[in-house]
């Protein structure tokens, strides 16, 4: 048994926590709202329908929930741009040889688990990364196929700019199915994504779950020591 | 018919036929209304009626039931049947016209020869494409070619109803026909599409007089079809839609809450789909529409509707998952799964991983003392 320093390290900057608990909570508002307006329950009531506002309230939520989600998805990808090493675009879009070998290493590591070798990463690792980056493409198919749908029933410009959608798909029907399954995708993102969370905290110890309130994560001091041999690495091994 | 009579106005003719210059107003005013047309509007189309000649018009016919030409002569104003349709505009329509035989085919070769770049031709049915066309020839000739000949010397072209305009049933898959709307066929001249099975007659007049109004097609959107008409989902303008906002719907068509005529979405309704005028309009002289009758829309005048949508069931089936499939049943499913693979890792880690897991406690515990 080793024992280790750790150093502290910042990782989520303020920006990318609050993308992520905004993004969070819109898409299970979303996933709720949504799969009540594609399966309303049936609720019976004896007083007149004038009464009540139900079904529109939930709609109201589901479009309130739609405009946090699309400008806040707006907002990361400017962060993409402007934000530390570990919001940076090149995070999720694989564009070196080493990122693919990266994948294949997690993937061998974290999922099959092959090998018992911890190896380190800081941000995302590339296949979380890449994953996250899928995730974004979902996130704008449900944005175009969400606001397409919105946008016969709306005034704002906003929803205008989405009115090609519908023409593209030849009317309202398959939109509807392609969102409506897409939710679905999220569900399971959602299951994989709080799983493997819990799971790198676990095994690594470097607080992946709290990083992401307070953005810290704490990293073994070996692997500055290792930093200065050997710079600017991504990922590396850890005994 | 070697020599044409000099083209009367649309109000001359009506008046030769003993409509009263009362008749001719009411018609103006109502068919105005439809038309979404703010009140000066209906002088507009008085003028026009009063003062221009009627537009020459081909109507054909191809692989279709002729319920557009039965919705359009069942439309509310009498006029609308005899002024656009039985004695004055049509020149050549296979289903209403007196002659036959190569008489008929002269009349249509006439008119596309004499009125070149002014008729409309107004599409009734899809053209198949498969076997070179033979599924449906008329006088000798394929749909395809005839529409051809006809389409490229028109002012605009009307796609009377589904087929014409998005293929409808005869499209359906496996299509065996090669059953083809106007659209993919023709170019280089205005199209406007009039969906519906059958479209709404009032809309279908709506549409002619429009152009002749103002020798001009409507305004159209996206897909092509005109937005006085087909901007509104008929959800919008519903009338049981109050039921929908508070939550109240239909669960089979024998419960409770089909007598009290709540919302007909969860046995079907397609009306927050389907871009149409039947909420406003209505049908039959404005009598009734389906919703109001009791059933749920069908989306006859969205594309594909036959494939898109299973007309009882909210949520559609998806193809290659079985009829029973719907998105939440795949999702549920692929949830369940995920889960199952999620624990069975949970599992894997603390096997594969034990030694370093212990490492860890052990570390952690030793602090926990050493603190």
């Amino acid at each position: 048994m080793s024992t280790h320093k750790l150093r502290r390290v910042f990782v989520w900057q303020l920006p990318v926590r609050f993308f992520h608990w905004i993004n969070a909570l819109a898409i299970v508002t979303l996933c709720v709202t949504g799969y009540l307006i594609g399966k309303p329950p049936a609720l019976q009531f004896s007083g007149e329908a004038y009464e009540r506002y139900v079904f529109g309230w939930i709609r109201y939520i589901h479009f309130v929930a739609a405009y946090i989600f699309l400008f806040n998805f707006i907002f990361r990808i400017y962060w993409g741009f402007a934000g530390n090493k570990y919001a940076r675009w090149k995070n999720f879009i694989p564009t070196t040889r080493k990122y693919f070998e990266e994948m294949w290493q997690v993937l061998k590591i974290d999922i099959l688990q092959i090998k018992s070798k911890e190896h380190l990463v800081v941000g995302h690792n590339a296949l979380a990364g890449f994953i996250y980056f899928l995730t974004f493409i979902l996130f704008a198919i449900q944005c175009v196929t969400g606001f397409g749908l919105y946008e016969a029933m709306s005034q704002s410009w906003i929803a205008g700019m989405f009115a090609w959608v519908s023409p593209l798909f030849g009317g309202d029907f398959d939109l509807r199915q392609i969102h409506h399954i897409t939710m679905w995708l999220f569900i399971l993102f959602t299951i994989v994504h709080v799983h493997l969370v819990f799971y790198h905290d676990y095994v690594e110890g470097r607080g992946e779950i709290s990083s992401m309130g307070g953005g810290w994560k704490f990293i073994e001091e070996e692997a500055f020591l290792r930093e200065e041999e050997e710079p600017a690495s991504n990922a590396k091994k850890v005994a | 018919m070697s020599q044409r009579p000099t083209r009367k106005s649309y109000y001359e003719e009506l008046r030769q036929r003993g409509y009263s210059r009362r008749d001719f107003m009411k018609f103006c005013a109502t068919i105005a209304a439809y038309l979404g047309l703010e009140t000066a509007g209906a002088g507009q189309v008085v003028k026009a009626l009063e003062s221009k000649p009627r537009i020459p018009v081909i109507w054909l016919h191809f692989q279709e039931c002729t319920c557009c030409s039965e919705s359009f002569i069942r439309s509310s104003h009498p006029i609308v049947a005899d002024i656009l349709l039985d004695k004055l505009s049509l020149d050549y329509t296979e289903t209403l016209m007196a002659a036959s035989g190569h008489q008929a085919e002269q009349c249509m070769r006439d008119t596309m020869e004499k009125y070149k770049g002014e008729y409309v031709l107004c599409v009734e049915g899809s053209v198949p494409t498969e076997a070179d066309g033979v599924y449906c020839m008329i006088g000798g000739r394929t749909s395809l070619d005839i529409l051809k000949e006809a389409g490229s010397n028109a002012k605009a072209v009307i796609c009377w109803g589904s087929c014409a305009s998005n293929g409808c049933v005869q499209a359906a898959k496996p299509n065996p026909t090669g059953a083809t709307p106007i659209h993919k066929l023709l170019s280089g001249v205005p199209i406007i599409k009039v969906p519906g099975c059958p479209p709404i007659g009032e809309v279908m007049a709506g549409v002619l007089v429009h152009i002749i109004t103002f020798g001009r097609i409507p305004e159209l959107d996206g897909i092509g079809r005109p937005k006085a008409f087909y901007s509104k989902r008929v959800h919008d303008t519903c009338y049981r839609r109050p039921f929908y906002d508070a939550g109240l719907f239909v669960e089979t068509f024998d419960d409770a809450s089909a007598k009290k005529g709540h919302y007909l979405y969860k046995v079907g309704c397609k009306g927050p789909s389907t871009y149409n005028a039947c909420g406003v309009t209505k049908w039959n002289n404005g009598t009734s529409f389906p919703i109001q009758s009791g059933h749920g829309c069908f989306g006859c005048s969205e594309e594909g509707y036959w494939d898109a949508s299973a007309l009882y069931l909210r949520n559609q089936p998806f193809p290659g998952f079985g009829i029973e499939s719907d998105a939440d049943k795949i999702g549920t499913a692929a949830a369940v799964v995920t889960v199952a693979g999620m624990a069975a890792h949970a599992v894997m880690t603390n096997v594969r991983k034990s030694r370093l897991i212990s490492n860890l406690v052990k570390e952690g515990k030793k602090a926990e003392k050493d603190l």
